[in-house]
């Protein structure tokens, strides 16, 4: 049969050697899909097996959360920050709390702020490990995955002996925290502190010198560092390629000025080196625990403020003053000043910001969250046109994007 | 460990200045709150001004690090857009803010920070502020049929039929729809 014979052949195609030639094919990728670690949608054009153009479509897990945020108090949303981030709420919780705190001009006592600092590193090396095991297992690497899963065992079972819920934490406070740290827990974390190195060294061996894992993230996925300031990305994806900036060093919150950690960079912006900056991080952040651990000061987790702390129970329950404050906290909630401020922490996807916009009232008069995996995903054209679909599965793991904080 | 747990009050006052000398009338107002400046822009010379924030030898803002739209119901403006610049070189924080009469948009900063594309989409989606000369205004977070911009302060949050296309669906089936049912 002659080319032109074939059916959506052009009579014009000149030879036989065109028949073969493809037209382009777009594919549908998720919203549910295993590699996309969440509901993202990716429409990707392809020449064969080349990426041509990406369009990734999100929203699927939206709830509105910053609408929410303008009809309940300051303290009512801490648990839907949990739900953003999900798998780092502490971090989440810490970042929505020290913006209204910003607000409000409240520094926490010593004692909040080292447990606050605790509670970001933990949530970071437990981001990270759930970023290896799944990324590693995108690219066919299934033993990592098991290794770093034991691993969040023992963290989750830290968070959960911290906050009472393994996943949704709401443990800050504004002005503080919800309770102290209880017995025993600083021994769970010193523990955990000392075991975690050596697993960390294991999974290390295991992908950083294997050649698999070396041509399946080499050279794949690279961003220039002049596109990635331009488009905004931050965090690992950020320092990747070579750019240190860590919210912790720039604009130090929590006395993080006090700790002694470094933050490691990429050079070539490629899947390999977000790996190892996320690896080295890990590391960093065990130091941070290990440092908060020999420092933590006795005193009191909330600031004296009456109007802005709940009392403690057991006065509530005998003295008439207290019962009225705990009424009115719980019921009214307390006032912010008329004002609009934005706060970024560092969290373990990038450069977690709140912007407030309060006109004196309960409830912030608008919220806006930056969340640091929805400007990440930006880069994702960048990284993957012209590269391979199959590459698109390590870039997508490599920029770590977190459904429940994209899309709010 | 007794630092504070927001950043050094140490915000650019040299950039007001230069920006008001650079660009006479662009400054419409300066607002100044937790150590934050906030310069508020007249709307047509916001890109102008975000060109020469970026490309600013001294202080080049190189990152667009946030942008967030407000609604009003009342008073003369119905928009407020903020974008929150950051310096990496200089480690330094600025806002710039536009204000917007009911029917007026604002230029899309996307050929200054090519990141700007999804943050405006967003707030364009969310809060309907049209951003003039955007490529790709689409909406981002809500279905591409949704008939409204559900951060606007007019939006029924309980569901109520505020359709901004007659035709179209309700904004969000809630439970005044399931008491019909």
């Amino acid at each position: 049969m002659a080319p032109a014979d074939l059916p959506g052949m052009a009579a014009d195609h000149p030879g036989p050697d065109d028949a073969l030639r493809g037209d382009q094919m777009v594919l549908n990728m998720g919203p549910s899909h295993p590699s996309t670690h969440g509901v993202l949608r990716l429409v990707v054009t392809l020449d064969g097996e080349t990426v041509k153009a990406v369009r990734p479509y999100v929203g699927y897990l939206h709830r509105g959360m910053e609408k929410i945020a303008e009809g309940m108090t300051y303290n009512q949303f801490i648990p839907y920050t949990d739900r953003m981030d999900y798998l780092a709420p502490l971090s989440t919780n810490v970042g929505y709390i020290m913006a209204v705190e910003k607000l409000m001009g409240i520094t926490v006592p010593p004692r909040a702020q080292v447990i606050r600092v605790m509670c970001c590193e933990l949530a970071r090396i437990s981001a990270h490990l759930l970023w290896l095991g799944t990324g590693a297992l995108d690219l066919g690497a299934a033993t990592v995955f098991f290794h770093t899963f034991r691993e969040r065992e023992a963290l989750y079972n830290i968070i959960e002996s911290l906050t009472g819920g393994r996943l949704t934490t709401s443990y800050p406070r504004v002005g503080g925290l919800c309770r102290d740290i209880p017995d025993g827990w600083v021994r769970l974390v010193h523990n955990f502190v000392n075991d975690f190195p050596k697993v960390l060294d294991e999974l290390d061996a295991l992908l950083t010198g294997n050649t698999i894992w070396l041509k399946r993230t080499q050279k794949v996925g690279v961003i220039t560092a002049a596109d990635a300031v331009a488009l905004g990305v931050t965090g690992p994806n950020l320092r990747g390629c070579g750019i240190p900036y860590d919210v912790r060093k720039t604009e130090p919150y929590l006395g993080y000025e006090n700790y002694d950690f470094d933050v490691p960079i990429g050079s070539k912006g490629d899947v390999f080196d977000r790996y190892l900056v996320r690896l080295e991080e890990m590391r960093q952040s065990v130091h941070i625990l290990d440092q908060a651990l020999r420092n933590i000061p006795e005193g009191p987790i909330n600031i004296d403020d009456p109007k802005v702390v709940l009392p403690p129970k057991d006065t509530v329950l005998q003295k008439m003053e207290e019962l009225i404050q705990q009424f009115m906290i719980v019921t009214e909630g307390f006032k912010a000043p008329e004002g609009a401020i934005y706060h970024a922490i560092e969290a373990p996807k990038g450069e977690l910001g709140f912007y407030i916009r309060s006109t004196g009232d309960k409830s912030p008069y608008r919220l806006h969250i930056r969340a640091p995996s929805f400007i990440s995903l930006q880069a994702i054209e960048k990284m993957a046109v012209g590269g391979l679909v199959s590459d698109l599965i390590a870039i997508i793991a490599s920029l770590d994007p977190v459904m429940g904080e994209v899309d709010r | 460990m007794a630092a504070g747990p927001y950043i050094e009050p140490n915000p650019p006052r040299e950039v007001i200045a230069k920006v008001r000398e650079r660009h006479p009338g662009a400054v419409v107002a300066v607002e100044e709150f937790r150590g934050e400046i906030t310069l508020v822009l007249d709307r047509t010379r916001l890109v102008e001004v975000a060109q020469a924030l970026r490309d600013d030898q001294d202080l080049p803002f190189s990152m667009l690090t946030a942008c967030a739209g407000l609604h009003f119901l009342e008073g003369k403006y119905e928009h407020e857009v903020v974008y929150v610049l950051y310096s990496l070189a200089k480690n330094r924080r600025i806002n710039l803010k536009v204000r917007l009469e009911p029917g007026e948009g604002v230029q899309s900063v996307t050929s200054v920070w090519a990141g700007a594309d999804w943050l405006e989409r967003e707030q364009y989606d969310l809060v309907g502020v049209r951003f003039e000369g955007h490529p790709d205004l689409r909406r981002i977070i809500m279905p591409e049929d949704y008939p409204d911009h559900p951060l606007r302060k007019d939006f029924d949050v309980e569901g109520g039929p505020v359709s901004l296309d007659p035709g179209g669906r309700p904004a969000s089936p809630g439970w005044r729809d399931m008491e019909h049912a």
